[in-house]
C-alpha cells in the first residue's frame, strides 16, 4: 500500500497551510527582524515594542552574552568586551579593518578572519553575529507562534565573496535555514517597488553604519533587474563618528584615551551627529575617567566641513554605476533612500545634486531593507505571493578571476553579471612535466593580484606529465543566487578533477564551524543528538513535499515505471521519516533526490517550453 | 562544491537563439529577447525552487546559468555577431590571431593616443561619442553581410574590428575611474 499520495492535478495535495519566513537585516548599527502576516510585511518589534535591535553583543566571565539595547547601554562602562559593528570585521583581516587603532577591543590578527579577544575567549566576528542572529531568531519564533521555514539575510550589494560566506556561516551557527543571502539595496527596492508599484529605472542610495551601496535596478512587468551595483563596503555612518570624535581630540587637545573614554566620546560623536540632523549646533560634554570636562560646541557648518571628504567618497561608486548600467543621471526615474546615515542633510543634499531630483523617502530607511527580505521570504518559502508574481534578478558586484603568470589577475567572471552565473576558462601548464597547477581565487577589479581580494586557493594533481602548454586545464567558476562562489577543475585530456573544496582565505573552515556548533550546544546544554536527527526530518519532509508536488504538476513527462521508481522511494522515506535514526532518513532523503535527478531537468525543458509557447511568436526556423 | 556535468546530456536547446524562439540573425527584436528571457526566468530561477528538491534547485542554478550566459551573449552586438560566426563554422579568432589592416592599426592608434591625452571626464565623454558611432557603422556594414548576403566570411574582418572597438571602450571606461581617483 502506498503511503506517498499524489494527488490529481488541479488539487492540493493537502491543506494550504502558509509557510512562515522572515526577513533578517543584520546591519551594522541595527538589526531587525520582518515577517508577511495577513498580507502585509512588518517589522517584529520586542516585548518592550521596540523594532530595532542593536548590533551590540556584550560579553561576560563565565560565558554568558548580553545582546542588545542593554548591552549598548554598558558600552561605555565595559568598553572592550562589548562589541559594537562587528559587521565592519566580517570576512576581514585586521589590517582591512577601518579604524581598528580607535576601536576600544582586544583585536587578534589571526590568519583567518580577525578575533576579538574578550572576557568570555576570543570571539570571532561570525560568533558574535551569530549571537545578534539567535536574539532575532527567538524574537521571531515568539511573535509568530512556532518554527521558522527559514529566512533570508541581507547583506550589502558591495560585500564580496569572503563576507557573504561568513555572514552564511553566522545564521548556520544562530540555527536559521537561509533561504537566500539577499543585497540590501535589491530588498529595498521590493519594498518600496512593491509598495508603490511603478516601473522603471532606480538608483537605491543606500548608506548604512558601516556599508554604502549604490544600485541602479529597473522594475518592468514585476522583475527587478539590478542592472549595475557599486559602492564601498568600508564607508558608513560610523565614519562620521570617528571624523567628529578626531575633531573632539583635536580641540581639546587630549592625550592618548583610555578604552571607555575612546567608547564614551564615540558614543557622544554619534549623538551630536543625529542632533545636527534637525539642529544647527550640538553641544559635546564629557567627564573623562581622569576627571578631564569636555564642552565643546559643533555646528553644522563645521560639521559638513570636516566630513565633505566622506561626502566625496559616494559620488565616484554612483559615477561607475551609472557608467556600468550605459545610462546618464536623466534616465533615472527615482532615487531611493536607504540606511539611518541617509538621514543626513548633507547626504540627502548631495543625493540631489547628483541625480538632479528630490530623493525618495516615503519609506522609513532603517526598516525598508527588513521589509524587502520578509517579502521575499514568503515567496521563497513557497508561498503564494498577494498580488502579481515577481522574480528577483541580481548580480555579483566585483569580478571574479584566477591568477596567472606574473602576479596578473585574469578576469573570468566581470562585475554585474547576472547571477546566478557560470563561465569556464581553459589554462595550461607552464613547465614540461608539471604535474600540477595551483589556482588562486582572486575578486576585484585591479590588474594585480595583490591588489585584489584572496578568496581561495587549491590545487588540482594527477595532470599526467606533458609538454609545457599541453595540458588543458578547464577552470569553471559557478556563482550561486546568493553570490556565493564555487570552482572547480578538471584537465581535460585525463578528466583529472581537483579534489579539494574551496573555502574563502577570509572564512571559517567546516571544522571550526562544527566546534562552534558544538560549544554553543554544551553553552545551552542542548542535545545535539536531538538536533540532527530534527534537521533531518524538516529536510526530509520538504523533500516529499517538494516531490509530491513535482510529480502532481509535472507528473505527465513522466513514464509509468519512472513514477513508480520515485514513488518507491518516496515511500520507503515517508516510512522512517519518524524514526529514531538520523542516518537511515539522510541516506533514504539522498536516495530519493538522486532518483528524481532526470526528473528535475525535463522538468527545466518543459519550464522552457512552456514559457515560449506563451508568447506569440512567428514560427521557428527548422 | 560540486562539479558541473556537462549540459549536452540535459536536452538543452541547440543554440541560444532558438533558447529564446528567435531566428538566429544579427537584427535583433530587443522586447522580444527581453519578454522572452522574463518568461523563462519567471519559471526556472533558483527562487522558484527554494523549497524544491535538492536536484531541482542544481538543475535550476545550472539552466538559469545558462540562459543568463545566452542572453547576454545575445543582447550585446559584438557578442552576438561573434556568436553568429561560430554556429556557422567561422571563428574570429582574436586571442590567437590579432593580425589587422594596416590602415585599421593607424586609427586604433590614434583613438588611443586621444585617450592617454584627455584631461578629464568631458575629453572621454567626446571620445566615448566617437567610438560609439563608429561602432554602430560597423554593426551596419555586419548586418548587411550576417543577415543580407549570409557571408559569414566576409563578416569576420567586421567582427574582429568590433571587438577591437569593444576593448577600447573598456579602457575608456576605467580611465573615468583614473580621472575620479
Amino acid at each position: 500500500m502506498a503511503l506517498f499520495q499524489i494527488a490529481e492535478p488541479g488539487r492540493s495535495p493537502e491543506p494550504h497551510r502558509r509557510r512562515v519566513a522572515v526577513g533578517i537585516d543584520l546591519g551594522t548599527t541595527n538589526s531587525l527582524v520582518a515577517a508577511v502576516r495577513s498580507g502585509a510585511a512588518a517589522v517584529l518589534p520586542d516585548e518592550r515594542g521596540r523594532p530595532l535591535l542593536p548590533s551590540v553583543a556584550r560579553y561576560l566571565p563565565g560565558g554568558r552574552v548580553e545582546v542588545g539595547h542593554a548591552a549598548l547601554a554598558r558600552q561605555a562602562e565595559d568598553p572592550r568586551n562589548t562589541i559594537a559593528s562587528v559587521k565592519r570585521c566580517m570576512g576581514r583581516g585586521l589590517k582591512d579593518v577601518a579604524h581598528a587603532e580607535n576601536a576600544p577591543y582586544d583585536f587578534v590578527d589571526a590568519p583567518g578572519m580577525v578575533q576579538i579577544r574578550t572576557a568570555a575567549g576570543v570571539k570571532s566576528p561570525v560568533e558574535v553575529s551569530a549571537d545578534i542572529l539567535k536574539v532575532l531568531k527567538t524574537r521571531a519564533e515568539l511573535s509568530l507562534g512556532g518554527d521558522l521555514a527559514g529566512a533570508v539575510i541581507t547583506v550589502p550589494a558591495y560585500f564580496d565573496d569572503a563576507q557573504r560566506q561568513a555572514t552564511k556561516d553566522a545564521a548556520t551557527l544562530a540555527g536559521l535555514n537561509v533561504l537566500r543571502l539577499l543585497n540590501e539595496p535589491t530588498a529595498a527596492a521590493i519594498a518600496y517597488g512593491l509598495e508603490n508599484a511603478s516601473e522603471g529605472v532606480y538608483a537605491v542610495f543606500d548608506l548604512g553604519g558601516g556599508t554604502f551601496d549604490i544600485s541602479i535596478l529597473r522594475l518592468a512587468k514585476g522583475v527587478f533587474e539590478v542592472v549595475a551595483t557599486s559602492g564601498d563596503s568600508a564607508l558608513g555612518g560610523d565614519d562620521w563618528d570617528q571624523r567628529v570624535f578626531c575633531w573632539i581630540v583635536e580641540q581639546a587637545k587630549l592625550a592618548p584615551l583610555a578604552p571607555r573614554d575612546m567608547r564614551l566620546l564615540l558614543v557622544k560623536s554619534r549623538e551630536a551627529k543625529e542632533y545636527l540632523t534637525a539642529h544647527d549646533e550640538a553641544r559635546v560634554t564629557a567627564k573623562l575617567s581622569s576627571g578631564e570636562l569636555i564642552d565643546l560646541t559643533l555646528d553644522s557648518e563645521t560639521f559638513c566641513r570636516i566630513t565633505q571628504h566622506l561626502v566625496q567618497k559616494t559620488l565616484a561608486p554612483v559615477r561607475k554605476a551609472l557608467r556600468d548600467a550605459r545610462l546618464g543621471v536623466d534616465d533615472v526615474g527615482g532615487v531611493v533612500m536607504v540606511g539611518g546615515a541617509t538621514r543626513m542633510p548633507q547626504i540627502q543634499r548631495a543625493a540631489a545634486e547628483l541625480f538632479r531630483r528630490e530623493p525618495l523617502n516615503n519609506l522609513d530607511p532603517e526598516k525598508v531593507v527588513a521589509l524587502g527580505a520578509a517579502m521575499q521570504a514568503d515567496v521563497l518559502a513557497g508561498n503564494k505571493p498577494q498580488g502579481e508574481d515577481w522574480l528577483l534578478l541580481d548580480v555579483i558586484p566585483l569580478s571574479l578571476g584566477i591568477e596567472t603568470m606574473g602576479g596578473l589577475a585574469e578576469r573570468i567572471v566581470p562585475r554585474n553579471t547576472t547571477i546566478p552565473c557560470a563561465r569556464a576558462q581553459e589554462f595550461t601548464t607552464f613547465k614540461d612535466g608539471q604535474t600540477g597547477v595551483s589556482i588562486h581565487v582572486v575578486q576585484g577589479e585591479r590588474e594585480l593580484v595583490s591588489d585584489c581580494r584572496s578568496l581561495a586557493r587549491f590545487d588540482l594533481k594527477g595532470i599526467p606529465p606533458m609538454t609545457a602548454g599541453a595540458a588543458r586545464v578547464l577552470v569553471t567558476f559557478q556563482v550561486d543566487a546568493d553570490g556565493l562562489l564555487s570552482v572547480s577543475a578538471r584537465e581535460k585530456s585525463t578528466g583529472a578533477e581537483a579534489a579539494v573544496a574551496v573555502k574563502p582565505s577570509y572564512g571559517l573552515a567546516d571544522a571550526d564551524i562544527e566546534r562552534m556548533l558544538r560549544d554553543s550546544y554544551e553553552h545551552a546544554r542542548e542535545d545535539m543528538h536531538a538536533r540532527v536527527l530534527h534537521e533531518h526530518r524538516v529536510d526530509a519532509q520538504r523533500l516529499l513535499d517538494a516531490v509530491r508536488t513535482a510529480l502532481t504538476e509535472d507528473g505527465g513527462l513522466l513514464s509509468r515505471q519512472e513514477i513508480a521508481s520515485i514513488v518507491e522511494r518516496a515511500d520507503q522515506l515517508q516510512k522512517i521519516v519518524d524514526s529514531n535514526d538520523p542516518r537511515p532518513i539522510k541516506q533514504a532523503t539522498e536516495a530519493l533526490n538522486k532518483a528524481t535527478e532526470e526528473f528535475a531537468a525535463r522538468r527545466m525543458d518543459a519550464g522552457v517550453r512552456r514559457a515560449l509557447a506563451g508568447k506569440s511568436i512567428a514560427k521557428l526556423d527548422a | 562544491m560540486r562539479l558541473r556535468r556537462e549540459l549536452q546530456r540535459l536536452n538543452f536547446p541547440k543554440n541560444h537563439f532558438e533558447l529564446f524562439g528567435l531566428s538566429p540573425a544579427f537584427a535583433l527584436d530587443r522586447d522580444r529577447l527581453e519578454a522572452a528571457y522574463r518568461g523563462i526566468q519567471a519559471r526556472i530561477h533558483p527562487d522558484r525552487f527554494a523549497q524544491a528538491s535538492d536536484a531541482e534547485r542544481r538543475a535550476s542554478m545550472q539552466w538559469t546559468a545558462q540562459v543568463n550566459e545566452a542572453y547576454r551573449i545575445l543582447r550585446t552586438p559584438v557578442r552576438r555577431a561573434r556568436y553568429l560566426l561560430e554556429l556557422n563554422g567561422v571563428d574570429a579568432g582574436l586571442e590567437t590571431d590579432t593580425a589587422m589592416p594596416q590602415e585599421f592599426l593607424v586609427r586604433q592608434m590614434e583613438l588611443r593616443e586621444r585617450l592617454e591625452e584627455a584631461k578629464d571626464a568631458s575629453a572621454l565623454d567626446l571620445l566615448r561619442e566617437r567610438l560609439s558611432s563608429e561602432r554602430q557603422s560597423i554593426e551596419r556594414r555586419i548586418a548587411q553581410r550576417i543577415d543580407l548576403e549570409k557571408d559569414y566570411p566576409a563578416a569576420r574582418p567586421l567582427v574582429r574590428e568590433l571587438m577591437f572597438f569593444e576593448r577600447l571602450g573598456d579602457e575608456v571606461d576605467a580611465a573615468y575611474e583614473a580621472h575620479e581617483a
